[in-house]
Formats: structure tokens, sequence, C-alpha cells
């Protein structure tokens, strides 16, 4: 038997409910239960964090929101760039897009220490890693969505003798605006993953840096905080981009 | 004055090479005289949107002779002297119905030495869509659709209109409504009009000649003048006896050719 359809105010109202019962079920039960808080602390503790080290927490937000986001930038650019050029050209596309996908392949765990090597320690390897790690989706999507447009569609602009430029301008890309604009939205949590990867690796700021050395300190509170903020930042670009292509797309 | 097409022993196939390509249309003889209205039949397979995306300049034959307007096919697409609405209305659903309408003037300006002019105001009246000027495609039936691509492809004021099979996913009150629509539109441009149907009533009602086209490959084996059981201007009613009569003969000639 089918449900009855939820009303506005409960579809708004138990997800709050839901996450409060998760709170009050972590805040009293865990402890109860007797797991120690160097393991899992409790949600005021992690509270606590943002109060007494606000100022630290930000400091090392900085740093990570700026890599994730010029990774973002950086990333997205090149593979609507290089979706364009293989679009253009089939020859470019056969010769070199399996070698893209061969990439693809290298986990970025292991492809990490190797761009820390070339780059050095400073905020470009993490900019470089974020950016890698958004590249390889939105160019598939891009590439799909630049060739989505129907045949009928192709031959109306035929008919109208429209160039290259007019097909790819009036129809081609405003084709693919929503499949980039669902890899743009996977591009908003994994920028963040990036950046806070090449953090750990080699790096003495970030919210990346804060993780391993909370997690090395035993100061599980200031850990947790660290995920909390880092959870957040995808959570505000993830929203960045809901925005943007509610205005761009209307259909 | 021209005929609207003149085609001679064409073939037509896709695939391959002109030995080794598949045939859609062989030897097809075909004249269509400047301003009349070619409804075309046929089996599926048959080659009818074939033939018109010959005339289109979409495809271009393997083998025999083909003119539009007294020229090639080439000549008079780039001049824009051809409309073309397909089955599914294919606007572009990011465009409001005013600025699907207005999309030749965006695109192949740069080909044709006569600019065309902005109708859309008039055309959107002319189709009854001019409160509609401003919503989405999804926003429409699939009868108003099909009235904006006809105003899109009317924008240009073509010499020649090719539709195909543009009302065959309508309902049939629908259907009816725009078979009286287009048929005045017909009358007041002067336009060429090539219609490929499945439907035998459709094609009888609109055109003041039928062809039926058999498969594999595709040739004429009906070609029906309709003018002596229609009246002044290409008009009749449904029900009329001779028309009806008209239609039991193309029906004849559809299963021969299925």
């Amino acid at each position: 038997m089918r449900q009855a359809p939820l009303s506005p105010q409960m579809t708004v109202a138990l997800p709050i409910l839901g996450a409060a019962s998760i709170l009050l079920a972590w805040q009293y039960l865990l402890p109860l239960l007797g797991v120690p808080a160097y393991i899992v602390p409790t949600p005021t503790a992690i509270f606590g964090v943002f109060q007494k080290n606000f100022a630290l927490l930000i400091d090392n937000l900085r740093p990570t929101l700026i890599e994730a986001l010029a990774g973002f930038v950086i990333g997205n650019l090149a593979a609507v760039l290089l979706a364009v050029l293989f679009v253009h050209s089939r020859v470019l596309q056969a010769a070199y897009f399996p070698i893209v996908l061969f990439f693809n392949t290298i986990p970025i765990l292991a492809l990490s220490p190797i761009i820390i090597l070339i780059f050095g320690l400073g905020m470009t390897p993490k900019i470089v890693i974020a950016a890698v790690i958004c590249f390889f989706p939105t160019l598939v999507n891009m590439i799909r969505g630049l060739d989505s447009a129907s045949d009928n569609e192709h031959e109306l602009f035929r008919v109208l003798s429209a160039t290259h430029s007019e097909i790819f301008w009036s129809l081609r890309l405003p084709r693919a605006l929503p499949m980039l604009f669902s890899s743009l939205r996977i591009a908003s949590a994994t920028a963040v993953i990036g950046a806070i990867v090449g953090e750990w690796i080699g790096s003495d700021k970030g919210l990346g840096a804060l993780i391993i050395q909370a997690t090395f300190n035993y100061q599980s509170d200031r850990l947790y905080a660290a995920i909390v903020l880092s959870s957040s930042l995808s959570i505000a670009l993830f929203c960045l981009v809901v925005l943007t292509e509610r205005r761009i797309i209307k259909y | 004055m021209p005929d609207a097409i003149e085609a001679r022993q064409l073939d037509v196939g896709y695939g391959g090479g002109r030995k080794t390509a598949v045939k859609v249309l062989a030897g097809l003889d075909l004249t269509v005289a400047a301003g009349s209205f070619l409804s075309i039949l046929g089996p599926s397979g048959c080659g009818k949107s074939t033939l018109l995306r010959v005339v289109a300049d979409l495809l271009d034959p393997l083998g025999g002779s083909i003119s539009v307007l007294g020229e090639t096919p080439h000549t008079v697409r780039s001049r824009r002297d051809v409309g073309f609405v397909f089955q599914d209305s294919t606007l572009l659903p990011w465009r409001t119905v005013r600025d699907n309408v207005r999309l030749p003037l965006g695109v192949g300006q740069g080909s044709l030495t006569r600019k065309i002019e902005d109708r859309s105001t008039e055309l959107l009246e002319l189709m009854g869509l001019g409160g509609l000027s401003e919503r989405l495609p999804h926003q429409l039936s699939g009868g108003q659709r099909q009235r904006v691509a006809i105003a899109r492809a009317l924008l240009g004021e073509p010499k020649l209109l090719l539709m195909d099979e543009p009302f065959g996913a309508l309902d049939e009150i629908t259907r009816d409504r725009l078979n009286d629509e287009l048929l005045a539109l017909w009358r007041r441009s002067g336009t060429t009009i090539l219609f490929v149907t499945h439907s035998i009533a459709e094609a009888a009602y609109l055109g003041e000649r039928v062809i039926v086209l058999a498969a594999n490959p595709g040739r004429v084996v009906k070609d029906l003048d309709m003018r002596p059981f229609k009246q002044e201007g290409n008009r009749c009613k449904r029900e009329d006896p001779a028309i009806v009569a008209a239609m039991a003969d193309l029906r004849v000639a559809l299963e021969r050719a299925s």
C-alpha cells in the first residue's frame, strides 16, 4: 500500500527532528554505553571547541577554502575546455581520451606524493590535487553533454544554415549545461576532499593538517570539529552550485 | 516559374559508397508544381522522410538528379528558402516560445543575402499563441508545441515547407484543427508544402495531390490528383463521399505497398 504524502510542514520538521534525535542519543546514550570521550566526544564537547578555539579553526579553514575553491575552478575549467576540444576533434579525442581514462584509474592518494614532489609544500600542490580530483567527472559529463543534442536538433540547425560556432553556442552548450551542473555538484564535495588529502601529506596548515595533528595528539573533540568544518565547507560549495544552477537552468 | 521539385531517377541510400549503400529510394521520378500541396503516404521505411531530407539538403543522393525551385538543394538551403517541421517539435527547452520562433534570426543569418525580419509577434498571433509567448516549451501541450514549430518554420517566409509527420503524435481533435489551420496558412502564403503522414484521412484531406511510396526500395506506386474531388482552394469535407472513395483507393495502394 502506498503511504499518504507528507504535509509541507512535516517535510521540513521531520529531518530536523531526526537530526535532533541522533544528537540527543549521541550526547546522552553513548557515554552511558561506556564509549570513551577520546573516541567519540559528545556534541557539546565538539561545540565547545568552536567557542574555545574559534581563531584556530578559522585560521585552518582559510587555506583549505582557498585551495578547494581554486582547485574547483581550475579543474572544472580545464575539463570544460578539453571537452570542447575533444568534441570538435574526434582525432584528438581518439588519441588522448584513453590516456586521460588511464590517469583517472590512479588513486588520488598514490598520485598526491608525486604532485607534492613536483610542486613543493606550498598551496599549489593542494590546489593541483583538488583540481585533478574535480577534473575527470566534469570532462566525461561535459563530453556527453556537448554530444547530447538530438539528430533532429542538428538537422534543424543545418536547415537554418547555422555555422559551427552558432551550433556550439546556441545548441551544444545549452544542451550540456544540466550535465555540467550535475558534475559540478559532485565536484563541490570532491574539491574539499582533494584539498584535505593534499594537506595530510605535506602541510602544517589547513583542516587536513589539523585533522592529522588532532589525531596524533588524541584531541578528538578538535578532530571532530575539523570534520564538521570540512563537511560544512562542502555543503556551502554545493549550495553555491545549486543556487547558480537554479538561476541559469529554468526548464 | 520553375517546378518546386523535379527529381529524375533519384537514388538515395545510407552507409557505404555508391555500390555498397542500402538504397532507400531507387529511380524515383517526381515533379511537384510550385505552390501546390503534396501529401506523401507510405509504410514505415519506404523513404518518405528520406525524400524530405534530400530536398532539404540534409542528405546527398547517390545518383540521379534533383532540382529544388530550379536550383540545387544546397543553394536553396543556403538561401533559407526551406522550412522544416519535425514530428517531435524540436523546440529548444531553454528558450521561451517567442525565442524559439525567433531562432532563425539568431543563427544562419551570415549565409543569407536576404535578411529575415522579426515577424514573431504576427506569427504568434496567427498561430493562436499570443498569450503564451513567454512560456517555456515544457509548459505547453503537444498541439501548442507543434504550432510553435510551424511558426518558427514560417518566420523566414520559406518558399518550400517540408513537414515530416508533424501531427503524428497529437490527438485526433487537435490534429483536425491543426489541419484546417495549416490549409488556411497555405492558401494565404502560396508556399509549396510537402507533407509526410501515416494517416490516409489526413493525406486525402490536406493534399491537392497524394503520392504513395512502396518500400524496399522506395518508389512511387500511386499518384492521385485530389483536385477533381475538391472545391476551389483545395476545400472539402472530410465525410464527402468522393473523398471517402479516394481514401479507399489510397488504402488499397498502401496495402499493396506494405
